[in-house]
């Protein structure tokens, strides 16, 4: 048992170095920007004196290192700054989109895993028939798919064509609960459709590869039916990949709602994170990078520390 | 030119697509100016005219033919991912067959390094440096080959790291060969196969990756055609049941679909690898 607190906390503390490293690199990032965050606001025409003057009011005239510790300080303290193109607080700009953006992949998280494990057992049972065959293809077809292709193909289908569901998803903050899941149905089905053929592909490769081992051949021998042992047998033991490739494809859903935000107009942190990029608003890209970053490093270090809580091999390493 | 007929006809169908398919883009690519009947970027007519009547796919949202833009994207966004991708290959197979052959602490460094790159996600890095270097073509070439250049060292090194034990490169650096002629000679011959599938998944991932920034706007800046700011400019069009969005989008997927039934071909061919068990 220690050696297991061993390496969870080996991952952990692992895991806080990189968010330690990514904030370091977000920040030195705008460090290197060429010329400066007092030209970018007060424009070309400023004087030395008013630039002089802004700098010391922002504290740009402190050596970086102190600047970056007062800026971790402020993030750590959720204090993120201001936007330079409004001027408005960014934690107030975030705290909605944030809470969208959860609410999105998770609605999609709610739908993708429990499809794409029924379909990997599925593909796993019936392997090398017909069903096998076209659900492999079609999972391949659709990983090489850019989101908006499947976006615009739902949009067209499901929206213009069926007239089922709204093309965009403009959500407000006191709209009912249901009334906000059915705006976001198209987006959440485009994540769905990109994510689950990775864990679906997950599912069943995990499952064929225990085929082959004695504890298998002997349930066969004993005359236990296919559906018993891979459901029984085979399903609990290919269990620790399984949760590896959900928790890593829940990492992904977190980052891939940008691409999906845009096309549906959803009022997401990945939305801001575009239009930031686009006007340069550089202390509102910093802190919707820190936010993304520091969910993809938590959930990838969750799937660690799941992986090995979950395989008792790897607990007794050689 | 036998020994290729010879591969093609006893392809799987799906490789035999794909193959057909790469072919036709490289020719449109190869061609553009002399099958297009109209200039990149000059406005030929009103924005969004109807299919057919000297425009085959109707006009863009500033009146610019859309069969010219396609095929014009194309030649742009495969040509742009294309020299992307060998940047990438140059650089992370360098780097991963130098960690590789030397060890120590040159692999640990570099390790870390990659380590940290790929801790934060692809498209955030990618977003977060083009805020602050600006978007222009060379720009983002050299910063998505960066990016993806981490990916390409990982299996660089692993593959390397199975040749390097071998009695060969022993032999060659008890002979005192360099580094860059044990590298050259001894190592990338016998690395190839796996790194040649990989070109072309890596290749998908970054022409998918450029479609997808310059459809959020922030890729290849117009008046440059390409296929992901051709959807984006469009898109409007869906919503009244128009597919003429959905032509470039779907010249992304067909050649991405083309291009991985290849790659399975190839694996199974140089691996002997099945699927089932």
């Amino acid at each position: 048992m220690p050696q297991l607190v061993k390496m969870v906390a080996q991952r952990l503390a692992l895991g806080l170095l990189t968010l330690f490293v990514v904030s370091l690199i977000i920040f030195l990032g705008v460090e290197l920007l060429p010329g400066d965050l007092t030209q970018a606001i007060l424009g070309q025409a400023a004087t030395p004196e008013t630039v002089a003057a802004f700098r010391r009011e922002l504290g740009l005239d402190l050596p970086p290192h102190t600047r970056y510790l007062e800026w971790l300080g402020d993030i750590v303290q959720g204090d993120l700054g201001r936007s330079l193109a409004n001027g408005r607080e960014i934690s107030e700009l975030i705290s909605w989109r944030l809470y969208n953006t959860l609410f999105l992949a998770a609605i999609a998280a709610v739908i993708a895993v429990p499809l794409a494990l029924v379909l990997g057992v599925m593909a796993a049972l019936y392997r090398n028939s017909l069903f096998d065959r076209i659900v492999n293809v079609s999972t391949l077809t659709s990983i090489s798919f850019p989101e908006f292709f499947v976006a615009y193909i739902l949009i067209l289908f499901l929206s213009v064509n069926a007239g089922w569901f709204p093309s965009i998803s403009n959500v407000g903050s006191e709209m009912p609960f249901w009334d906000r899941v059915y705006r976001c149905i198209l987006p959440a089905l485009t994540l769905t459709l990109v994510v689950v053929a990775h864990m679906m592909r997950m599912t069943r490769a995990a499952i064929i590869n225990l085929l082959a081992s004695p504890y298998i051949e002997m349930a066969n021998l004993k005359g236990l039916s296919r559906t018993r042992i891979i459901v029984r047998h085979a399903l609990p033991n290919a269990l620790a990949p399984i949760i590896n490739v959900i928790v890593i494809n829940l990492a992904y859903l977190v980052v891939g709602v940008v691409v999906v935000e845009v096309v549906f107009v959803y009022p997401g942190m990945g939305q801001l994170l575009v239009d930031s990029v686009s006007k340069r608003d550089i202390p509102v890209v910093q802190s919707t990078s820190m936010f993304f970053a520091g969910a993809f490093v938590l959930l990838n270090l969750l799937a660690d520390m799941l992986a090995i809580v979950t395989n008792p091999r790897l607990l007794h390493p050689k | 030119m036998k020994s290729i007929i010879k591969l093609f006809i006893e392809a799987p169908w799906s490789a035999r697509f794909g193959f057909v398919v790469i072919f036709v883009y490289i020719v449109l690519a190869a061609f553009a100016p002399v099958l297009t009947p109209y200039g990149e970027s000059q406005i030929v007519a009103d924005a969004f005219e109807p299919w057919g009547g000297g425009y085959l796919f109707g006009t863009d949202n500033l009146g610019r033919d859309m069969f010219t833009r396609l095929i014009f994207g194309g030649r742009n966004t495969i040509g742009i991912a294309f020299l992307t991708t060998m940047l990438a290959f140059l650089v992370g197979g360098v780097a991963g067959f130098i960690a590789a052959t030397l060890g120590g602490w040159m692999d640990q460094l570099l390790g870390r390094l990659v380590d940290v790159m790929m801790a934060i996600p692809t498209l955030i890095f990618a977003l977060l440096i083009l805020t602050i270097t600006g978007t222009s073509i060379p720009v983002l070439i050299v910063v998505i080959a960066l990016l993806d250049s981490t990916r390409v060292f990982r299996l660089a090194r692993a593959v390397a790291m199975n040749i390097v034990v071998m009695d060969y490169v022993e032999a060659a650096k008890l002979r005192g060969e360099g580094l860059w002629w044990i590298i050259w000679r001894e190592v990338l011959p016998n690395a190839m196969p796996p790194l040649v599938a990989e070109f072309g998944l890596r290749f998908c991932f970054v022409f998918l990756f450029i479609s997808a920034l310059s459809f959020l706007g922030l890729g290849i800046q117009p008046p440059t055609a390409d296929w992901g700011s051709m959807v984006r400019d469009n898109a409007t069009l869906i919503t009244y049941g128009d597919i003429t969005p959905l032509l470039p989008a779907g010249a992304i997927a067909l050649l991405t679909v083309a291009v991985n039934f290849v790659v399975d071909f190839f694996l199974h061919k140089t691996s002997g690898l099945r699927d089932e068990h």
